[in-house]
């Protein structure tokens, strides 16, 4: 009889571990279609549009953030992934690419994460995929004008980037959504 | 009771049958010049919270408990290990760009701060793995003073 017991539960584990892994393709799966849908959309558009979308991405996500939105920064995170994830730099330099590639790597995995956590970490990983955003921005330039934004109170002062000189703050939220100031001016 | 034996008697055999698929190990006995404490000046009392704390599932050598090798454990285990070092690779950390080894820095205090890590379902088993409020502070002024200095 325990013999028993001990089988059935081993089973169990098993059944268990199956269907996550097979929930996990599936995910990778929606993840690639995602992808696809980025790069037929933006296809016939300028040279940079990948870059435009990657920053479209992370506005949403920014916004959602602003919200308090766990659940959608989740979604916008996720999406960011796969325009980061279909990023082209060939028409960048050799130098380029190679800081590119990093950033992109970098950016990637924060993306990631910000679409499997809670808001406390999402805010966290927002923080330095800021830093990545702003660094790539600084290489492919966009075609809007962008604001450099500065909270001098979350983690011993964060920025984040905005399309607009109105600081929502991303990091506080509805908390405290004013806080902070336009430290930079981005137009290239 | 007839049907039941019938199931127990297939479910035996299953579980036998599944010790047979093979997994694959993750043992190294080399420190590679990547390692943490290869680049980084790690304090020799870090170095050794890392190692009994962090190292099982977070570079190329792993110390096995005894049941490793009976399925479906060595399933579990494996799966924790392989995603564990696509997440942090404490061996591999010099291979990482500097802006990648600042991110993992960081991820490593939060990691600590909001006992996310080690995982809890590790510390079950490994009672020495946990760490004190003493230690975890310990771990956080590092990383944040090595972050300073990068």
């Amino acid at each position: 009889m325990k013999n028993l017991k001990m089988s059935i539960a081993v089973m169990l584990l098993l059944a268990v571990s199956f269907t996550n892994a097979q929930e996990k393709e599936k995910m990778g799966h929606d993840h690639a279609d995602m992808k696809m849908d980025h790069s037929k959309m933006k296809m016939d558009k300028m040279q940079d549009a990948k870059a435009e979308a990657v920053l479209a991405d992370y506005f949403m996500l920014k916004n959602a953030l602003v919200g308090d939105d766990t659940k959608k920064a989740a979604l916008e995170g996720a999406k960011l992934a796969a325009s980061l994830k279909a990023f082209d730099m060939t028409s960048y330099n050799e130098d380029e690419q190679k800081e590119l590639a990093d950033i992109i790597e970098d950016a990637t995995e924060h993306a990631e994460h910000i679409a499997e956590s809670a808001i406390d970490h999402q805010r966290e990983h927002f923080k330095t995929l800021s830093k990545d955003i702003t660094d790539m921005v600084a290489i492919t330039g966009t075609k809007n004008t962008l604001y450099q934004q500065f909270c001098p109170m979350y983690d011993k002062g964060s920025a984040w980037l905005s399309t607009s000189n109105e600081v929502r703050n991303p990091y506080y939220g509805s908390k405290m959504v004013s806080c902070g100031k336009v430290q930079k001016e981005i137009n290239n | 009771m007839k049907v039941a034996k019938k199931v127990a008697i297939i479910l035996l055999i299953a579980f036998v049958g599944i010790q047979f698929i093979p997994t694959k190990r993750n043992q190294s006995d080399v420190v590679p010049a990547t390692d943490i404490h290869v680049i980084y000046n790690v304090p020799k009392q870090i170095e050794t919270i890392f190692k009994t704390s962090c190292y099982d599932c977070h570079s190329n050598n792993t110390s096995y408990p005894w049941y490793n090798k009976i399925q479906p454990v060595a399933w579990l285990l494996e799966n924790h290990i392989n995603e564990g070092k696509a997440e942090l690779n404490f061996n591999e950390f010099g291979d990482y760009s500097g802006r990648r080894q600042k991110s993992k820095l960081k991820s490593i205090a939060s990691q600590i701060r909001d006992n996310e890590m080690p995982l809890s379902s590790y510390t079950i088993i490994h009672q020495d793995a946990k760490l004190s409020e003493k230690e975890k502070e310990l771990i956080i002024q590092w990383v944040e003073k090595t972050i300073e200095n990068l």
